[in-house]
């Protein structure tokens, strides 16, 4: 056995950080790139808009389910954990404003868009690094259809439609599902719940900001998810790789985003 | 005027720092059923897309209809496209379509003919390929052969003049191999188009071909009519069109001394 040259290893292991910085840049171009074409031909998808409807029923529609459950749930531990620390300082009316306010601020927006990422959006990544494998894509490519026009723009402004859609019904049911545990089952005060909710909620500091939150979010999960897929080589093994990227890179995307929109929402 | 649809002039390409083709010309008449002939990894599907205009050369020019094809922009070569239709090796069919979408896919696209229509001709190329019956199909649904036939269907949806096959008899049966056989010559011969097939099926591409062109080591090493081939003392060509299992074309991959390796301590 040779002994190594430290000088050597050194060297390596900073070719090796290189590499994989000027990979990562090079993927950032390449999304933007990819964005930027996905926008300049929306106006063909567009005109065919049933393309997009179509791809809104299996990202948006099909999320439904898990979306209503997940905010059910959300919304019913929101509520019980809010009420054992409200009666303390004997508040508990508030219960109301604190399930509202955390689903319409936070907990809709977030929690819808990482639901959306682990449902829908490696759904996107597999189906079109499946196009890609098979060869569908270029097939498309050489019958002088544009791949970008015809696949990856529906299913982007499906993606950030659906996503403030399913963020309000987030909102909503998992406020419904705070009312249940809060008003029948704990015996807060009917009326307490919702006057203070309708009194404490403002339209546009709090619901809008949560629907420009969730567009955000919707831009930046379809796009990743959009950007993996196309982006993903052409085995099994890469489309298994690509999914995963999405669900990761998305997650952190999503509460990187959330902290920096939070702290412009509430300087503005 | 040149009577050649498509002429690749002293093309090379390459990737990674490796030339895959080195100064390769080739014509393909009108009305033809031409070949391009070679061992996996010779670089014949990449002939097919840089006559698609999907890949860029680095030296030389493909011309289609007289147009260098890397040197137009998107519109044109779409342009250029819309004139050509390409088989893919395994189908490419749009897996969430039906057969009868898969072939009305181009004309829905490209075109602004009334759905009435549509179904005419969507039917009249599936019966081209004897698949009239199966419209109602998905593509999970069908044989390899009939995917193919449907693909093949699709890729004369709009009567192109130029059609590419990719390796078109690749992992299908006997019977299947001969259907895809006599339609890719009927067609060409019906529509009057150019054909060009990929393929290392030297019975079949002889049966059908009216020219074919060996590559191999980035280089045209042969060409001539099937009969010219059959008979070439080329020891290349020989081997390729007997089947021989070691001759230019090594069998074994280089590798060092049999012996030493496995004398090697581990």
């Amino acid at each position: 056995m040779t002994k190594s040259n430290p000088l050597v290893s050194i060297i390596k292991t900073l070719q090796g950080i290189g590499h994989r910085m000027v990979e990562r840049i090079w993927r950032l171009g390449a999304g933007a790139r990819l964005f930027f074409l996905t926008i300049v031909y929306s106006g063909e998808s567009f005109k065919r808009f049933h393309l997009t409807m179509r791809e809104i029923y299996s990202t948006g529609v099909m999320s439904l389910l898990i979306i209503i459950v997940s905010a059910f749930f959300v919304g019913m531990v929101l509520a019980l954990q809010g009420y054992n620390t409200l009666q303390k300082y004997g508040s508990s009316e508030a219960i109301g404003v604190l399930v509202s306010l955390s689903l319409v601020r936070e907990l809709g927006p977030v929690v819808t868009a990482l639901l959306f990422a682990g449902r829908a959006g490696t759904a996107i990544t597999a189906e079109i690094g499946l196009m890609k494998t098979t060869e569908q894509l270029s097939a498309m490519e050489m019958m002088a259809v544009n791949p970008i026009a015809r696949v990856v723009a529906p299913r982007f402004w499906a993606g950030v439609i659906s996503m403030p859609i399913l963020a309000t019904l987030f909102s909503m049911v998992g406020i419904l599902g705070g009312y249940i545990v809060a008003v029948p089952l704990i015996g807060v005060d009917e009326g307490a719940f919702w006057s203070q909710m309708q009194a404490n909620v403002d339209f546009q500091s709090d619901i809008v900001n949560g629907i420009i939150k969730s567009l955000v979010f919707g831009v930046a999960c379809t796009m990743i998810a959009l950007f993996e897929g196309f982006d993903a080589p052409p085995t099994a093994e890469g489309v298994s790789r690509a999914t995963t990227r999405t669900v990761v890179i998305s997650s952190l995307t999503v509460l990187g985003f959330d902290f920096v929109l939070t702290s412009f929402m509430m300087v503005i | 005027m040149t009577n050649n649809i498509v002429e690749i002039d002293n093309l090379s390409f390459g990737y990674k720092g490796r030339l895959l083709h080195k100064g390769i010309n080739m014509v393909f008449p009108r009305g033809k059923v031409v070949a391009i002939m070679g061992g996996s990894g010779s670089g014949k599907t990449t002939l097919l897309r840089l006559i698609g205009g999907q890949i860029k050369p680095s030296k030389g020019e493909v011309r289609v209809h007289g147009d260098v094809v890397h040197k137009q922009d998107r519109d044109g070569i779409f342009k250029l496209r819309r004139k050509m239709g390409m088989l893919f090796q395994q189908g490419a069919l749009f897996t969430d379509l039906s057969v009868y979408e898969n072939v009305a896919f181009p004309m829905r696209e490209l075109t602004d003919l009334p759905d009435s229509m549509i179904r005419d001709l969507v039917l009249m190329k599936l019966n081209a390929v004897g698949l009239r019956g199966a419209h109602t199909l998905m593509p999970a649904e069908l044989s390899g052969g009939m995917a193919r036939r449907v693909a093949l269907a699709r890729a004369i949806a709009l009567d192109p003049a130029i059609m590419m096959y990719d390796e078109p008899f690749a992992g299908l049966d006997p019977i299947s191999m001969g259907v895809i056989c006599s339609l890719i010559r009927s067609l060409n011969d019906a529509l009057g188009a150019t054909s060009i097939i990929v393929s290392h099926d030297v019975k079949e591409t002889f049966l059908i071909a009216d020219y074919v062109y060996f590559v191999a080591n980035g280089v045209v090493t042969a060409e001539g009519t099937p009969d010219d081939l059959m008979k070439s003392t080329l020891p290349f060509v020989h081997q390729f069109v007997h089947g021989d299992k070691d001759g230019p074309v090594p069998f074994h991959y280089p590798a060092g001394n049999y012996q030493t390796e496995l004398l090697k301590q581990r």
